[in-house]
C-alpha cells in the first residue's frame, strides 16, 4: 500500500507535487500542499515517485513499504 | 591529428555550449523565481532547466575533446581540468578549465541530488553562478571568433539575458521578503521565502 | 494577573470538594507538605514524606514492580497528553539514555510547574530518580525555561542538597532552554538538548523515539514524576483514594482570570468544574472558562457541572491540558480575549510550517475583525475554512490547539459573534484582559 506524506518543515511551497499529482494534492491559499493520506492508486504511483524526486526540498515523501499494522515509515526519495 | 574540421568543431561547439549554458542559467533563475502558470508549471521549468544543462554538457564535452584531439596546438588532457597546464594560451585555457571544474561539480552533485545532503547540493549549485561568467571570460579571452559581429552580438545577448533574469530575481526576492517579514514568526529559512503567492 | 508561586492559596487541599471523596491520606498529595508547613528543603521533605524507596543493587525485579504499582494507580501524564504513565515507564531502549524532566511551562496562564518546583522540588527529583532507575537511564536533565530563574534556583538548590547522597543515584543536571510556547514540546526540547534549535521536529511515525546525543531520550512532565514519587511511597491505593474511579488521584490546576484568589490548586480529579473554580472565588457570574491552555477550549457556564476529568471534560468539549482554567466573568468579551490569544499564539509559531506561519495570523486578524464589528458573513466562512486548513498539517500540534480554541470560542460565544458580525463592536472590548500580560495589546502581526 503506497501512501504519501508531506514533511511540513521541509516544504517551501514550490507546488511541483500539486502540478504533477492534481488528483491527490491540492494547494491551500498559501501555496502549501494538502494531502489526505489515502492510499495511492497503482496507476498514480509512478507520478508520485516523480513528484518526490522533483520536489526541491525533498518534502514529498512516498512510502511504498508493505503495510505493517497500519503504520508505514515515510522515506525520502532516495530511500534513506 | 590536425585538421581544420577539428578546429571548427571546437569553436562551434564552444559557442553552442556558451549559448546553452546561458540558457541553462536563465532557466535556472526563472525556476528559482517560482513564477509558474498552467502552461509553464514549475516542475516543467525545472525539467527544462535540467535537460538544457545536459545538452550543454554534451556540447561542452565535444568542445573539450576536439580541442585536445587537435594537435595543431598542444592542449593536453590535463589542461582540461588543471588550470595552467596548457602551453597554448595558458591563461585563457586555464579559465576554461576552472569553468569546467565548477560545472563538473554541479553536474555530479545534481546527478545524485537526493543522495547528498541538501546543504551540500545547494552550496555546489551556487558555484554554477560562478561558472557562467568564467565561461564567458574564457570565450572572450580565447578570442578566436570574437571578431565576427554575429558572435559578438550573440555574446552580448547572453550577457543581457542573464543580467535581466538576475535583476528580475533580485526584485522578486526583495518584495517577497518584505511581505513575509510582516508575519510574526518567519525565521531564517534557507531561501528566505516560504511561499510563492501571498494572500491577505 | 498570573500569580507568583508565593501566593498559593492557604486552603488545605484536604477539603472535600464533592460527596463521596475521602480525605487523602497524610503525605499523599503534592502540596500537602507545603500546606502543613513543612519546608521545601530536603530535611522538611524527608520529615513529611519519609525515605525514598530506591531499589537495592541487583534487584532486577524492581523496575517491573514499580511499573505495576504505577499501572495499578491509574496515573496518566499530567503534561497534557494524558498518556498512561506505566506504559512510558516500561519503555525499552532507554538504557544509558536520558530522562528529560519537562518543567518548561510554556503556557503563559499556567504556573503549576513553578509552584511544584517551589514547594516540592524534592518530590519531582524523587520521581525522576525512581523513573530513571527503572529505565536504567544514565542521566536526568531537568528543563526549566531560561526566564524562570526562581524555579531554576529552587531545583538547583534541591539537587545540591541531594548530590552525593543515596537519594541521587542518577546524575542530574539542569538545562535552561529558551522560553517559548513551543519550546516545551517533546521533540523541540530534545532537539534543543541535542544542540539543535529548540523547535519541534517532523515525526512521520508518531511513536518514533526521540534521541539526544545518540541515545534515547524520554520526556516526562514534572508533575507526573512527582506523582510517581508519591505512589512509590504510599502505594496505588492511596493514590486511588482521591479522584474518581476512571480518573484517580489529584492534579494541579492554575485558576486565573476573573477570580479573587488566582493561583495553583491541587484538586481531586472528578470534582465538578464549578467547585474547582469556586476555590478561587470568582468575582462575578462566570460567563465561560478557557480550559487546558491557550491551545485548549472554552466551556460555557452551562457546562460548569462537568466533572474535571479527561473523559467527561472531553465529552463536554473541554480539555484538561496543562491544567489551566481562565475564568471569564460576565461583563467581558470572549471574542476579544480569544483574538488576543490567537495573536499571541501566531507569534509563538516556530516558523517552520506554512499553514501555521500564515494560517494563525490570518485567523487572529479575522477574529479581531469580528470583535471590532468590522467582519461580515464571508469572514465567518473564511474562519471556518481556515480552521480546517491549519489543523493536522504541521510538525506539531500548535496550530491544531489554536484551531480547537477558536472553534470552541465561535461556538460558546456564538451570540456575541452574531451581534458583532451585524456591525456592533463589543462593548466590553476595552476592559482589561483576563489573560496573562504576554497577550495584552496584540493586534496585528508584530
Amino acid at each position: 500500500m503506497t501512501s504519501i506524506t508531506v514533511d511540513p518543515v521541509a516544504c517551501a511551497a514550490y507546488g511541483y507535487c500539486a502540478e504533477l499529482l492534481p488528483e491527490l494534492v491540492t494547494l491551500d491559499e498559501w501555496g502549501y500542499p494538502v494531502v489526505d493520506g489515502a492510499p495511492v492508486a497503482p496507476t498514480l504511483v509512478a507520478l508520485a515517485r516523480r513528484a518526490a524526486i522533483a520536489c526541491p526540498r525533498r518534502a514529498f515523501l512516498v512510502d511504498e513499504s508493505p503495510d505493517q499494522a497500519g503504520r508505514g515509515r515515510a522515506r525520502s526519495p532516495a530511500g534513506r | 591529428m590536425s585538421s581544420p574540421l577539428l578546429w571548427y568543431a571546437t569553436r562551434a561547439t564552444g559557442i553552442v555550449a556558451l549559448v546553452l549554458l546561458t540558457a541553462t542559467t536563465v532557466l535556472g533563475i526563472l525556476t528559482a523565481n517560482r513564477v509558474a502558470t498552467r502552461s509553464w508549471p514549475g516542475f516543467a521549468q525545472q525539467d527544462l532547466h535540467r535537460r538544457v544543462s545536459m545538452t550543454a554538457m554534451v556540447f561542452l564535452a565535444a568542445h573539450v575533446v576536439t580541442a585536445v584531439m587537435d594537435t595543431f596546438v598542444h592542449i593536453g588532457w590535463a589542461a582540461v581540468v588543471v588550470p595552467f597546464a596548457s602551453s597554448y594560451k595558458r591563461f585563457w585555457v586555464a579559465v576554461g578549465a576552472v569553468g569546467l571544474d565548477l560545472l563538473l561539480a554541479v553536474f555530479v552533485t545534481s546527478i545524485v541530488r537526493h543522495r547528498v545532503p541538501a546543504r551540500l547540493w545547494r552550496a555546489v549549485h551556487w558555484l554554477a553562478y560562478g561558472s557562467w561568467p568564467v565561461a564567458l571570460a574564457h570565450a572572450f579571452g580565447m578570442g578566436t571568433d570574437m571578431g565576427t559581429s554575429w558572435v559578438m552580438y550573440l555574446s552580448v545577448g547572453c550577457i543581457v539575458a542573464v543580467l535581466g533574469a538576475a535583476t528580475w530575481r533580485l526584485a522578486l526576492d526583495r518584495s517577497r521578503r518584505q511581505r513575509t517579514l510582516a508575519y510574526p514568526s518567519v525565521r531564517n529559512r534557507p531561501e528566505g521565502i516560504p511561499v510563492k503567492h501571498l494572500s491577505a | 494577573m498570573p500569580p507568583s508561586p508565593a501566593t498559593l492559596t492557604a486552603d488545605p487541599v484536604t477539603t472535600a470538594l464533592a460527596p463521596g471523596h475521602d480525605r487523602p491520606g497524610a503525605g499523599a498529595t503534592l502540596l500537602g507538605a507545603h500546606h502543613a508547613g513543612y519546608g521545601a528543603d530536603l530535611a522538611g521533605h524527608l520529615a513529611y514524606h519519609g525515605q525514598l524507596p530506591l531499589p537495592r543493587a541487583g534487584d532486577t525485579g524492581w523496575p517491573e514492580r514499580l511499573a505495576e504499582c504505577v499501572e495499578a494507580s491509574g496515573l496518566t501524564g499530567r503534561g497534557g497528553a494524558g498518556f498512561p504513565s506505566s506504559t512510558k515507564l516500561r519503555s525499552v531502549g532507554v538504557a544509558g539514555g536520558t530522562l528529560v524532566v519537562n518543567a518548561m511551562e510554556g503556557e503563559p496562564a499556567s504556573t503549576k510547574d513553578k509552584a511544584l518546583l517551589s514547594c516540592a522540588p524534592h518530590l519531582v527529583l524523587d520521581g525522576a530518580q525512581l523513573t530513571a532507575s527503572a529505565m536504567s537511564a544514565a542521566r536526568i536533565v531537568v528543563c526549566v525555561a531560561d526566564d524562570d530563574h526562581h524555579s531554576a534556583r529552587m531545583i538547583s538548590y534541591a539537587m545540591a542538597e541531594r548530590s552525593g547522597t543515596a537519594a541521587s543515584p542518577v546524575a542530574t543536571t539542569v538545562a535552561r532552554p529558551p522560553a517559548a510556547y513551543v519550546a516545551g514540546e517533546e521533540s523541540a526540547l530534545v532537539s534543543w538538548l541535542d544542540g539543535g534549535p529548540g523547535v519541534p521536529t517532523f515525526r512521520p511515525v508518531k511513536g518514533m523515539p526521540l534521541s539526544a546525543r545518540r541515545r534515547r531520550a524520554l520526556v516526562h512532565n514534572a508533575e507526573t514524576l512527582a506523582h510517581v514519587a508519591l505512589i512509590a511511597r504510599h502505594g496505588p491505593g492511596t493514590f486511588r483514594s482521591t479522584g474518581s474511579a476512571d480518573a484517580p488521584g489529584t492534579t494541579l490546576v492554575t485558576i486565573t482570570g476573573g477570580v479573587a484568589r488566582p493561583g495553583v490548586y491541587e484538586i481531586p480529579l472528578g470534582a465538578r468544574l464549578e467547585h474547582v473554580i469556586a476555590r478561587a472565588r470568582p468575582t462575578d457570574a462566570v460567563q465561560a472558562v478557557l480550559t487546558g491552555g491557550f491551545g485548549g477550549s472554552w466551556l460555557p457556564a452551562a457546562a460548569l457541572g462537568t466533572p474535571y476529568a479527561p473523559k467527561p471534560m472531553a465529552a463536554a468539549g473541554g480539555v484538561l491540558g496543562a491544567g489551566v482554567l481562565v475564568v471569564l466573568p460576565r461583563n467581558a468579551c470572549g471574542i476579544t480575549e480569544t483574538a488576543r490569544v490567537a495573536h499571541y499564539m501566531a507569534g509563538q509559531s516556530a516558523g517552520q510550517c506554512g499553514p501555521c506561519v500564515f494560517g494563525l495570523p490570518a485567523l487572529a486578524r479575522d477574529l479581531s475583525d469580528v470583535a471590532d464589528g468590522t467582519a461580515d458573513g464571508t469572514t465567518l466562512r473564511r474562519l471556518d475554512e481556515r480552521l480546517t486548513a491549519v489543523s493536522g498539517r504541521g510538525a506539531c500540534r500548535h496550530p491544531d490547539g489554536v484551531a480547537r480554541m477558536v472553534h470552541s470560542a465561535l461556538t460558546v460565544f456564538a451570540g456575541d459573534v452574531a451581534t458583532h458580525v451585524r456591525g456592533t463592536p463589543c462593548a466590553h472590548r476595552a476592559r482589561p484582559s483576563m489573560l496573562p500580560p504576554q497577550t495584552a495589546c496584540r493586534r496585528g502581526p508584530a
